[in-house]
Parts: C-alpha cells; structure tokens; sequence
C-alpha cells in the first residue's frame, strides 16, 4: 500500500491581467522578483509537511524545466532549508513538464519497494513564454509538493501506466530561453491528446475501471478546451468530471501543474472518490489513486491551491513582468557602492544558519538569539547553546522603512515568536500596509544581487500573513 | 584611574572648507588643514615627533598623511572608527602625548568621498555580521529611520509630528551654517522646506540626512606643561570616552531603539574625567553627531542634555538653539558644515576651540563655563556603534 500522505502547493500573490499580454482573458501566476522555481518549491514544501515529523522523510525530489540551475542539485538545497537528515536520496527531475508526475512515479516506485518511508516530491516552473507569443498568456507560476509514503494515506495508489514518445511538439535548447513549438494543430493532436490518451486508456483497462468510476480526471491541461476535449474522448463528463484546469486564474505550471490540480482535486475529496491524474511531455505517466482515511486528517490543514488563489495582487504592467523575469534591464544607480561578490566558502560555512534559519538558544540564560553566537550576548556562557529552527516561526515586524538606493524596497527588524530577531527584507508587502507590530511570516527567497558572478543569493525574507 | 584630564594641550588647529572639492586631493586637503594648523600653532612640520591619521576610506598606512606633508620616517598610525575615526585618532594621540611618550604631535581627519560616492554596502551585506552575502544590505537612512519609528511609538508621538520636531532641528543647523563660513550648507531652511523635502528614506526626509562632504581637519598637541610655550589661550583636554557596541541592535531581541547606549557610556565615561555632573549646567556648547536629525534628538537625551522622553520638549523651547541656553552644533553640524568621515571628529573640536578662544565669529555663543563637549557616532542602531566623546576647557575649566 503506497500513496499520498499530504499534499501542498504554492501560487505566488502576484497575478498579470492578460489584457496587459495584448490578448487574452482571465489572470495568469506570476513570480515575484524575488521567486524561481527553487523558492516555489521550497515553499510548496513547507505547506506539505505541515507540522509532520520530519524524520521519516528518506528523499527529496525536484521537478522543473526551469530549475535555476543546470548543474546544481535543487533538491539538496530544498532538503537543506527543510532542514531534513543529511542521509537522504536528493534528486532533480528536468527536461520536459512531465517530470513532475515522473518524479511522483518515481517516488512512489521507491516507497513501494521499501528503498524509502517517504519521500517529499516537489514540484515548480517558471516558464517563458516568448514576449507576444500564446505561451506567454497561458503559462503561469507556481509550485505543487506531494509528500509519498505508506502509512497515513490521503489516497492509495491503485494502478500506473506510462508511455515514452518522441516528437517535436514542445520544446526548449539548451541555448533557448522562450518555450518553442510545433504549429499547435499538430501538437495537440499528435501529441497531447493522443499520447495521454494512450495512458490513461491503458491504465483504465489496466485498473479495470470505466469513466463512471472515476469522481475527477486531473489531466496535464496546456488550454483548457485541449483537455476538455480530451476528457471527452476519454469517456469523461468534461463539465463535471474534468479537474478545473484554472487557466482563468494561474496559467499552465509545466511541471507542476498536474500536481498542483492534484492538490486541488484532493482538497475537494471524501473518503473512497477515485481520482485518475496524469501528466504530459514526451509521453504520459498515469496514475489512479483511491482517497482514504488520513483526508480527514490532512484537508483544511494545508493552504494548498484554495488559499493561495484567495489572496492576490496585481503586476501593475508588462514592464514590471519583464524586468522582474530580466528581460529588460534597468542600470544600477549611478552611486558607487560596496558590492561584494557571494562568497561559497562562507555560505557552505553557514549553511545552518542560512538555509534552515538556525538561531541558538543560551543553555544558561535560554536567551534565543539569531546568528548563532559563539558568546551569549546576554549572559556571556561561552559555547554553551543548542541550535534553534527559527524559519517556520511567525513574528511581529518591530521596525521598518524603505531602501531608496534599491528602488524603496522595504527592509525591517522582526521580532520572532518565542524569541529571536532577524533582520531581513520585506517581500510581497504594499507600504501602505506595513507597521509597527504587523504579524509577518518568512518565505524563502532568492536574493535581488547587483552582481551575483555566477551564483544565486537565497535567505529569508519576511511577508505580512495573508493565510492564517 | 589615572586619565588625560589637563594633561594634554591643544595650540593649534586647522581645517578646510568642507564641501564637494571636486578640484581637490586628499593629499590637497591634508596640506591645507595641517599647514593651517601649523600656522596656528607656530610649529613647523620638522617638529611633529608623531602623528595620527584618521580616514576611513580616503587611505590606508600612514604614508597617506606622510607623503603630501613629507613628515617621513616618524611613528603615525592610521586609525579607522567609521564616523568616531577623528575622535578616536585624537584620543590615542592624548594618551600619547598624556603619558609623555611624545611632546609635539599632529592628529589629522581627512575624507575624500565625492570622487566616489560612499562605498557603503549597496544590496546584500557582505561585510556586517557575517560574510556569505545574503543579509540585506540598508543604508544608514534606513536605520535611523527604523530607529526614528521605534522612537516616536516608544513616546506615543505620532510620525507627522515626529517629523516637525525633526524639522525643527534641520531648521536650526541649517541656521547654524549660514554663519559659518566653511560649512557645506549656508543657506537658512524653513520649516516648511524640511517638511516638503522629497523622503529618502520614511519617515527621514532630505533635510533629515547629513550632507556628505570632503574635507580635512589638523589639530596640533602638546603637554599642557608645555603649551604656554606656544600661546596663552590654548585649549586643554578635560575629558575622553568611547564606547562600541556589539550588534546588539540584531541580535539581542529586546533591544529599543529609543536610545544608544554607546553614547550613553562614551559621555558618562567623559563627563567623570572632566568632572562634570550635570551637563545642562557644565558646558557651554556641544558639537554632536547628528548624522541624521533622529539621532541628534536622541542624543539630547543620551549625553544627558535632558532627561530621556523629553528632547521634544527641549527642541519646542529652542534649547538648543545658537541663543538657547546650550547651543548644539554652532558650526551647522554634520548636517550643514558636512560630513567627510574621518575628518569630522577633528571638526568639532576645531568648532569648541575657536569658540573657546572667542574666534567664532558671527555664531560666537557665551562660555561662562569655559567648556565644550564635542562627540562622534559611527555606526547606526542596526549593526551597532562606536561613539566617542571629547571634552574640551580652557585653563580656568
């Protein structure tokens, strides 16, 4: 018995009104400045694991087309600021949008055979649609976490079926930066539609189940007419049975998207509905879960796809899109300025520090204090500490105010729940909103650097609570 | 504890025009501050036995101030503090000259930072706590408005009127400058001009921040046994004091930001040396570093100008004032005569030197006590700071 043991996902606030892409209706996802899809999934993570114990986790996957890395494992780095065992399996998925339901096949295949308890399956993309082109409109962003094991299940894994297929129908170099096509009559139908109803026909006859059986087919959706129309041909009611694609409000996640509608699926469930999922992308991997009894435990829990759409604000227009994805540039300021390079040695010499947020707390005074010291400020007990988690705790901004050398970006002080004070940035926050005492959360981010020579800045900012 | 109290003299003191002296070097600087104070003092350059050099980003080694002055193959030691860098070199160079060691000696501050701007972190923090470059980065402006926030909550005044009683003060300095005719900044500010100044960093507006500057400043030390040799009015040392903090700000939880407690130990630390118990009463003028117009209001309180919560109050009667009953900042302060780092230190007591010895001119403020307090800040409420205090006294002091 393998399956599902908690879901989570993550829909950055920010949504662009496809008015401002020229055509289209409805809202599309978009990352922040500060988000790729290692913070996404880092966050999709977060929301997944709840307040569950987070020992028996035994790996860490990463599904994306637009890991912020070519070489670099995002999987470790997400097992670092979950602050998992240091004896995991981390491994990054790549390479087409169905390698988030690969990795979801994959894990439950580990699980089955007894290599693992659980394993943390996350998923996100980022991708770029060419400026004016239909990708540009129908992508969006965000993240989606399954967390697989045996015991507990939200849903039982009842039957898989996969198929490989060769075919130019969507596609990225390793020298592109926009997602490229075939002309979309072919695609679709030689592709998308043909090849993932090949799997889940094959995994229907598989499982011996009909269309009635099933209470919603979460279908890989590129539009939504594509996978209504495939829900159709698969024998399915496409109004009532096909899992909402919402194209309206997030867009197409690549690679997260059939986990993402997953999630969503599962927070409508009740005990024994049978859900059939399958992703796309040179090829198809098809699944069907049963819901069990941990449902109950779990639905409510989590903020998922229901909360993270509740809560939005707007791009204000396509140029704040494009300079946050770097596709315009704006020059620094003409003010001379200390700018360093990030440094490996340090950031692997504060690894704890950085990536799960570790404080330390005074074994003789209890003081809690962030970085971790050497000597208590309070009471001065040399090396006498225990080291804290800090980065899952909700704080109060103490202080704040705007850095006009980095367009008023606002930064403050936060004095955190049971103790502690980091001081960081403030991210996803109008100014109008911000004040003494605001109850804020940290979301991990990745860093604005002026000059990042080859690498990437991650830490924690802090956010107003928009979820309770 | 033995100190320096009456033991060290100064006799002679220079310093430039401060400004953007975008025609000059450091070198250009350095000559024309020491050549100043050598006049003043009628020593030559031949006589300097040892010299300290406070800069904080226009030089390193003492070559720096050797090399324009060709005062070679003599101790000098080059001293950083960030903004307390004058004050610092100064006091080293008084327990040099205090403990005997040297009977002549040279103290420069020089800063030349509008070549290329202030080299201060600009986004993530590479230098600070720690060194991976991940904690943001923040401006001076930002910290001391984080700091002025907290302030006008801890004391119940809401921001708009926080921001008129900082005016105020911007108001006042800019007054100060406009008789002072070597500071940056002579024009006069109205009250309006500060409130309608574009935000730099909310609720701190323009006239909230000190103006950065070039500029050099010398000071000439002797024994005090030694300086009637020199000239009668000469200034003695009453008092010194430093204090740096640790990251406190950061790292300790339940710190305020209502008050900076190095300025609160750098001024008892001085006012125990000069024998001062309360000063309100004891000194005549106080040059402070008000760096940003929040940090002269808390300094108010922190040097015990009066008692905590209450600097509003002073500022509403123009205590403060160039004609109030304890002037603060009679040369413009940071904020008018500017503020070139490692220079302003020296700066200041170059102010209480000349007003001790009655030379100030047009903003000239009685000295019934013969006593004037001069004191620097580096650092800002977030990363913590290094605050020194100088007092300064004629004989009869």
């Amino acid at each position: 018995m393998v399956g599902i043991v908690s879901y989570g996902a993550y829909i950055p606030i920010w949504r662009m009104n496809r008015e401002l892409l020229s055509r289209g209706s409805g809202e599309r996802s978009v990352a922040g400045q500060d988000e790729d899809s290692l913070t996404m999934a880092v966050a999709a993570a977060i929301d997944c694991l709840g307040d569950l114990d987070r020992e028996n986790i035994d790996g860490v996957l990463f599904a994306s087309t637009t890991s912020p890395f070519k070489e670099k494992c995002v999987a470790s780095t997400i097992a670092a600021v979950l602050d998992l065992r240091r004896d995991v399996f981390t491994a990054d998925f790549a390479n087409s949008i169905r390698a988030g339901t690969s990795a979801l096949k994959a894990a439950l295949g580990m699980v089955k055979a007894g290599a693992a308890k659980q394993i943390l399956v996350t998923a996100a993309d980022c991708r770029l649609g060419a400026p004016g082109s239909p990708f540009e409109r129908t992508f969006g962003d965000g993240g989606a976490a399954l967390l697989v094991g045996k015991e507990n299940l939200i849903a039982e894994l009842e039957e898989e079926h996969s198929i490989s297929d060769e075919i130019y129908d969507v596609w990225r170099r390793d020298v592109d930066l926009y997602v490229n096509s075939w002309e979309d009559r072919f695609i679709y139908s030689y592709g998308y539609h043909t090849v993932v109803n090949e799997a889940v026909s094959g995994l229907m006859k598989k499982a011996g189940v009909e269309s009635k059986d099933v209470k919603k087919a979460v279908l890989s959706a590129p539009e939504t007419k594509r996978a209504m129309s495939l829900a159709k041909s698969l024998g399915f009611d496409p109004k009532t049975q096909l899992q909402d694609p919402l194209a309206d409000k997030v867009g197409d996640t690549g690679t997260a998207q059939p986990l993402m509608l997953f999630t969503a699926a599962l927070e409508e469930a009740n005990l024994d509905d049978r859900f059939l999922l399958a992703g796309y992308g040179n090829g198809s991997d098809a699944f069907l879960f049963t819901v069990r009894e941990g449902i109950n435990e779990i639905k409510g829990k989590r903020r998922g796809v229901k909360a993270h759409m509740e809560r939005k604000k707007m791009v204000p227009n396509y140029a704040t899109y494009l300079m946050w994805r770097k596709l315009v540039q704006t020059p620094s300021p003409r003010v001379p300025m200390s700018v360093s390079y990030p440094t490996a040695t340090a950031i692997w010499r504060e690894r704890k520090r950085i990536y799960p947020l570790h404080g330390v707390k005074c074994r003789v005074c209890g003081t809690i204090q962030y970085p971790p010291q050497r000597v208590c400020i309070k009471c001065r007990a040399k090396d006498d500490f225990e080291e804290v988690r800090l980065c899952g705790r909700k704080g109060k901004l103490f202080s704040y105010s705007f850095e006009f050398i980095r367009g008023n970006v606002p930064i403050g002080l936060v004095n955190l729940e049971g103790g502690g004070r980091v001081f960081v940035e403030l991210t996803d926050a109008d100014p109008g909103e911000l004040k003494i005492d605001l109850p804020v959360e940290l979301t991990f981010r990745r860093l604005n650097l002026w000059r990042e020579d080859g690498m990437y800045g991650y830490f924690w900012k802090a956010t107003p609570i928009k979820i309770p | 504890m033995p100190g320096v109290r009456d033991k060290v003299a100064i006799i002679g003191m220079g310093c430039t025009s401060f400004g953007e002296h975008w025609d000059k070097s450091v070198g250009d600087l350095i000559v024309e501050a020491c050549y100043e104070s050598f006049k003043d003092a009628g020593v030559e350059p031949k006589d300097i036995q040892a010299a300290w050099l406070s800069t904080v980003w226009s030089g390193e080694l003492g070559r720096t101030l050797a090399y324009p002055l060709k005062i070679g193959f003599i101790p000098i030691t080059r001293v950083e503090n960030r903004c307390a860098s004058g004050h610092d070199a100064f006091i080293n160079a008084c327990y040099a000259v205090s403990c005997g060691a040297f009977d002549l000696v040279l103290v420069c501050g020089v800063e030349k930072l509008k070549d290329t701007g202030l080299p201060i972190p600009g986004d993530y923090n590479p230098t600070q706590l720690y060194s991976s470059r991940v904690d943001t980065g923040f401006l001076p402006a930002t910290a001391w408005a984080m700091f002025a926030l907290r302030y006008f909550h801890h004391y119940g005044i809401p921001v708009e009127e926080g921001k008129r009683i900082l005016a105020k003060i911007a108001v006042k300095n800019h007054f100060n400058g406009s008789l002072s005719p070597k500071a940056q900044f002579q024009r006069r500010i109205t009250l309006e001009d500060a409130l309608n100044a574009p935000t730099v960093a909310w609720p701190l507006g323009l006239y909230d921040c000190c103006g950065i500057a070039d500029g050099a400043a010398a000071a000439i030390l002797t024994r005090a046994d030694l300086a009637k040799n020199y000239r009668d009015d000469y200034v003695l040392v009453k008092g010194v004091g430093m204090g740096c903090g640790m990251y406190q700000g950061q790292v300790m939880d339940d710190w305020s930001f209502v008050y900076v407690e190095e300025n609160v130990r750098a001024s008892k630390m001085a006012y125990a040396e000069a024998g001062i118990k309360d000063p309100r009463k004891g000194i005549d003028l106080a040059e402070v570093h008000d760096c940003f117009t929040i940090h002269e209001l808390a300094i108010y309180e922190d040097l015990g100008f009066i008692p905590r919560g209450r600097a509003k109050e002073g500022v509403e009667a123009g205590t403060f004032e160039l004609r109030g009953e304890l002037p603060v900042n009679t040369d413009g302060g940071l904020k008018c005569f500017g503020h070139p780092l490692g220079a302003s230190g020296v700066r200041m007591i170059y102010e209480v030197y000349n007003q001790l010895q009655g030379k100030a001119g047009q903003r000239q403020v009685e000295t019934r006590n013969q006593m004037g307090l001069t004191h620097t800040c580096a650092g800002t409420p977030i990363d913590s700071h290094t605050a020194a205090v100088a007092m300064l006294g004629l004989r009869g002091a």
